[in-house]
């Protein structure tokens, strides 16, 4: 049996959309680099300005093999900004078997999240920092079980989010027949919550979520919660309450503000959790 | 169309070491450059049952990623984790001492205020002072902090810029309460 079916098919999504910049382009900067080495630069060429990188590996395939460190070196005037330019360009130029998820490249889905110099993040949004020599540390999401190299395993994650019933829930039909109407200030609540893309960097840099992930939902799918709750549309308030009422799903947030201070959306699911703390404790 | 294969077949003439200057990489450690160039990667059709099997295989396999000592200390949980040590060091020591008190006469302690007291005062300037300072130190970070808590609870000052004024407050708060703890 093929058991690098997974990590190929995973491999294989990462490669297939290559993100190279036009022939000519590439082929003049390539050209530009190899001679500024083995030969004097090119009139008007950059000094290389090499930046390392320091990347979590751990291939399936291998798995007596342990987690390591593997160092890449890239040199930035080729390179873009984000963190997520040098990974395409490691990928593509020096190690395809560097496996990471990534789509949108412009932080709406939530793929690239990492753990980027010890905070997470989405890796297309992180500028890398360019203003020291200091390598760039990036591991997976932290306390997550990885799948291969950058990817974690979020299934857990994503059967809590379908546990708080991510969606609207009424019986009552519309006096007029048409929408469920909501006035501007109704709506408003909902600012700062909808705009959530579950990324789970928030969630994997809650430490009580690392001690308990199996019983905690933990800060995104809590705000997911919350963004139910605080719905004036939404009829399944009583029932999202009472299903909270136990010391694990809700009650192991400490209010440690990790999520928020991480969140690359720049939301507060501290703050949605002690609403719902609130409202637990005294009503809405 | 032209334009990428063109592109790959270019990359895939370069020497390798090229584009890493002083790499740490070990060679065994990359595929030749070939496979970059040709997208040779092949499929095998498997099963749905025989694709389980391999992922509940791999499944346990999975290492768990780094957390504590790779994610960036932050006043946020390093402050939380403070909070915990205090609070149980503060714990520990108050119900060590009264389960103490509690059973001394049946061992002959002596653990009155009086006699406490009378020890304390006979141990080097420098002791006196660490005892002080290894209990008013916790005590006046878990009250502060306590404080924080009971604001958070009311569902304020948990925006993060509030978060840190809050957190800075509270070292402040406890560095002057702990000298004044540790001075009378």
């Amino acid at each position: 049996m093929n058991t690098t079916f997974l990590s190929r098919s995973l491999l294989r999504a990462a490669t297939s959309t290559s993100l190279k910049p036009t022939t000519t382009t590439s082929i003049r900067t390539l050209a530009s680099v190899a001679t500024s080495q083995t030969a004097p630069a090119e009139p008007g060429s950059k000094e290389p300005n090499v930046k390392q990188f320091q990347i979590y590996r751990w291939n399936p395939d291998t798995p007596e093999k342990k987690p390591y460190m593997q160092t890449y070196e890239l040199d930035m005037n080729q390179t873009g900004p984000m963190v997520l330019d040098a990974l395409v360009r490691l990928k593509n130029e020096i190690d395809p078997t560097l496996t990471f998820r990534r789509s949108c490249r412009e932080g709406i889905c939530g793929s690239c999240a990492m753990n980027i110099q010890g905070s997470n993040t989405l890796a297309c949004l992180c500028r890398i920092d360019v203003s020291n020599s200091a390598p760039v540390k990036i591991y997976p999401l932290p306390h997550t079980y990885v799948v291969k190299d950058l990817v974690p395993d979020l299934t857990q994650f994503y059967k809590q989010y379908k546990s708080i019933k991510p969606y609207l829930q009424r019986k009552t039909p519309s006096p007029d027949g048409r929408e469920y109407r909501q006035s501007i200030a109704e709506r408003k609540k909902l600012d700062g919550l909808y705009e959530c893309i579950l990324c789970a960097c928030c969630s994997t840099s809650c430490p009580s979520y690392w001690w308990n992930s199996s019983d905690y939902l933990g800060p995104a799918v809590l705000l997911q919660s919350y963004r139910w709750l605080a719905d004036s549309r939404d009829e399944a308030t009583g029932a999202r309450k009472s299903a909270f009422e136990n010391e694990m799903s809700l009650y192991r947030c400490h209010t440690i503000m990790n999520c928020a201070k991480t969140c690359p959306k720049g939301l507060n699911p501290g703050q949605a959790i002690a609403n719902i703390k609130k409202e637990m404790a005294f009503g809405s | 169309m032209f334009a990428r294969s063109s592109a790959r077949i270019t990359a895939s003439a370069l020497p390798k070491p090229f584009f890493i200057t002083r790499s740490s990489l070990v060679a065994s450690q990359l595929r030749p450059a070939t496979t970059t160039a040709s997208n040779s990667a092949s499929t095998q059709n498997v099963s749905p049952d025989d694709a389980y099997t391999i992922l509940v295989a791999q499944r346990k396999q999975r290492p768990i990623s780094p957390h504590l000592s790779i994610y960036q200390p932050q006043l946020t949980w390093y402050g939380s984790a403070a909070n915990r040590i205090t609070g149980s060091v503060l714990s520990v020591g108050a119900y060590g001492f009264f389960a103490a008190y509690a059973v001394a006469p049946a061992f002959g302690w002596h653990l009155d205020s009086a006699t406490i007291a009378a020890a304390f005062s006979g141990l080097p300037a420098a002791a006196k002072f660490g005892l002080k300072f290894a209990v008013a130190l916790p005590f006046s970070y878990h009250s502060w902090n306590g404080i924080r808590h009971l604001l958070w609870d009311t569902g304020k000052a948990l925006d993060i810029k509030d978060v840190y004024r809050t957190g800075y407050a509270v070292l402040g708060l406890t560095t002057i309460s702990t000298i004044y703890l540790v001075m009378i």
